[in-house]
């Protein structure tokens, strides 16, 4: 009886492992499949940029470069030299720059202001004006072209980096403060009652007590507004143009408006460039904008 | 002078009415506890004393001074939490001092008064630590010190204790005592723990819905509930009521279960009437503790009583029985070294002395 039943719990043991094997062999090979299906666009991305147009025209797209040519990566950073006609990225690249960087600043301190307003300082009607802040996500990029286009034109400010630096705050505002007001509602109110027990105010409130615990959520909010600022290419190509403009829209014109040859190995360095940034910040960032999705409490 | 008077208070939040026309005082050094069920209003009224929430009706006096309409920080009070609330990006010191900076208090005082405090609380080697690495106790310990340095007239604490566990519960509760037998300041006290509010407490307020039900010293809390939700909601196993009439006859009163069929009549002669009412054929509930039911004869005017064993709980120490008087379920706790034939009828004694009687209609003590 007893042999009987450990033979049966042996061939059990052999089937679960044979089984659990199996499942494992088919992740990875899901797992690779995806993988390399992101990373393939990448490749051919960087392989092409390295080679000269003689051997782009010749070889596969998939062929590594006899000889590594980075040539084009200057002619798409800073041009050929020659005056008119000739676009590269450098003064864009900074447009950018100046635009991201006040934008998503301004957007993150909004945002953790309202969230610490709404989840923090209750008043009448606040759920209402939150649900309009909600619905402020869902309103397409496309419905407020116009609009925005007559108040930055009222403003003065139309066709300058300023102009977009009003246009995405503004527009970011409603994801900034649902992140916030997402992970202040986590932290218990008892810390608010306490510190005005101890006589803070509003604003010291919010420095001294919230905003130094803060950092998970504003690494997601600096993450996210910074991806979505940089990679615009709607508002940009509608509010700006000429030299205001910031690196997609140039990107865009850089690869469009090249009346001779199609210089694939420029157009793809220029790619690369225009993304480079986004990259970096997920890669010093990125597992902080993990953690801050899902961290919960501060446990005080 | 009352420390603290709070007078025809009423909240409400919406349109549910949290509290209902509070009226309670404090005198100098006494410690207060407000107990009640969870939901029935006493971490808002601990709030409204603080001045975290504002007031519908009534006013609140601290040291006869009309407080409400003062902001928390010119209350004179200080708040310990039941998450305790350290400020979890400052250090216990920076934790501690932050009122007093606040208060712009000049540097060597709040050295002065870290130090006094720090020692006196057993922290001064926390200083430096951050809320999270401290343990239940430690943080528990500093909370209470951030309250201390600001010598505050009055000590508020809202469930300080329900965040540990069981065994430092208890220990954090008698260093609570020992703290207020100390100190002599003005506490009070929010808890849903009687064990809690019966040790602490030299006057428990009872609240239910909104309302105060008894506000007395634990002692009558206990012995002289002063109405059936008192007698339910103190004890563990709570008081047995057991329903039933009155009957007064020339100068005889007793008391009869219904459904008894008039056989068991328990003489009630010496019980304290509150109020000389009309007594005879009266409703009533006739409260007795499980403790007050005893296995022998003890006292001379011990009732004694055959009841049916039908259920016994061992929990170590004791054990609870459930007996059937006229088919009303009747608890008695005995030493657990007695032993109890189930579903036999044996002599029970009932200690007169430390009954209670409400009426059925308005369940007060009468």
């Amino acid at each position: 009886m007893s042999a009987n039943i450990s033979t049966s719990y042996k061939q059990l043991e052999q089937k679960s492992k044979i089984k659990n094997m199996m499942l494992r062999w088919f992740l990875y090979f899901v797992l690779i499949l995806f993988a390399s299906y992101f990373i393939f666009p990448l490749y051919v991305m960087i392989v092409t940029s390295l080679k000269t147009m003689e051997e782009i025209r010749q070889g596969t797209l998939l062929t590594w470069p006899s000889q590594l040519n980075f040539e084009s990566w200057g002619v798409a950073w800073g041009g050929r030299g020659y005056g008119a006609g000739d676009t590269f990225l450098r003064p864009y690249f900074w447009n950018s720059i100046k635009m991201v960087v006040p934008a998503v600043f301004f957007s993150t301190f909004i945002g953790a202001m309202s969230g610490y307003v709404l989840t923090k300082w209750r008043f009448k009607g606040d759920k209402w004006i939150f649900l309009f802040l909600l619905f402020g996500c869902f309103i397409p990029y496309q419905a407020i072209l116009l609009p925005m286009a007559r108040t930055l034109g009222v403003l003065g400010i139309s066709n300058s980096i300023i102009g977009l630096v009003v246009v995405h705050s503004v527009y970011g505002i409603p994801f900034t403060t649902l992140f916030f007001r997402n992970y202040y509602v986590s932290i218990p109110n008892e810390l608010v009652k306490a510190a005005r027990i101890d006589g803070a105010g509003f604003f010291k409130i919010f420095f001294k007590i919230l905003l130094p615990i803060s950092a998970p959520i504003i690494v997601v909010t600096v993450i996210w507004q910074f991806t979505q600022i940089w990679n615009d290419f709607l508002f940009g190509s509608t509010f700006s143009f000429g030299e205001a403009a910031p690196i997609q829209v140039a990107l865009n014109n850089m690869v469009l408006s090249s009346t001779s040859v199609k210089e694939y190995n420029v157009d793809m360095a220029s790619a690369i460039i225009a993304g480079i940034p986004t990259l970096i910040v997920y890669v010093l960032a990125g597992k902080y904008f993990i953690r801050g999705l899902t961290s919960g409490a501060v446990k005080g | 002078m009352k420390t603290l008077k709070i007078e025809d208070l009423s909240k409400n939040f919406g349109t549910t009415e949290v509290l209902k026309k509070i009226n309670l005082d404090i005198d100098e050094g006494n410690f207060l506890v407000l107990l009640g069920p969870s939901g029935c209003g006493k971490s808002t009224l601990l709030n409204i004393i603080a001045g975290l929430e504002t007031i519908n009706e009534g006013n609140v006096y601290i040291d006869d001074y009309n407080v409400s309409k003062v902001e928390p920080k010119d209350r004179n009070i200080a708040m310990v939490f039941q998450s305790y609330a350290l400020y979890p990006s400052m250090n216990v010191r920076e934790n501690m001092v932050f009122g007093l900076k606040q208060a712009k208090i000049s540097k060597e005082k709040i050295e002065e008064q870290l130090e006094k405090v720090s020692s006196f609380l057993k922290v001064d080697e926390l200083l430096h630590r951050k809320p999270s690495q401290l343990s239940g106790g430690q943080r528990q310990r500093v909370a209470i010190g951030r309250a201390l340095v600001r010598e505050p007239r009055i000590f508020l604490f809202d469930e300080p204790l329900s965040n540990l566990d069981a065994k430092l519960r208890v220990e954090m509760r008698r260093e609570i005592k020992k703290l207020h037998q100390k100190l002599k300041t003005t506490v009070v006290y929010v808890t849903h723990d009687q064990t809690e509010a019966m040790s602490l407490g030299t006057k428990i307020a009872i609240m239910n819905r909104g309302v105060i039900q008894q506000n007395d010293t634990p002692e009558n809390i206990y012995n002289k509930p002063g109405n059936t939700f008192v007698a339910d909601f103190i004890g563990s196993p709570s008081m047995n009521l057991i329903k039933g009439n009155l009957i007064q006859n020339s100068d005889r009163i007793l008391f009869m279960a219904e459904g008894s069929n008039n056989e068991i009549q328990i003489p009630i002669n010496n019980y304290d009437f509150d109020k000389k009412i009309e007594l005879n054929n009266k409703e009533v509930y006739f409260g007795i503790r499980p403790e007050h039911i005893h296995y022998k004869k003890i006292n001379e005017n011990d009732f004694e009583i055959k009841l049916k064993a039908e259920l016994s709980e061992y929990i170590g120490h004791e054990q609870i029985v459930t007996f059937n008087y006229s088919n009303q379920e009747t608890l008695a706790k005995f030493a657990s070294t007695i032993k109890i034939d189930l579903n036999k009828e044996i002599n029970l004694y009932f200690d007169l002395s430390q009954i209670s009687l409400f009426d059925r209609n308005t369940e007060r003590r009468i």
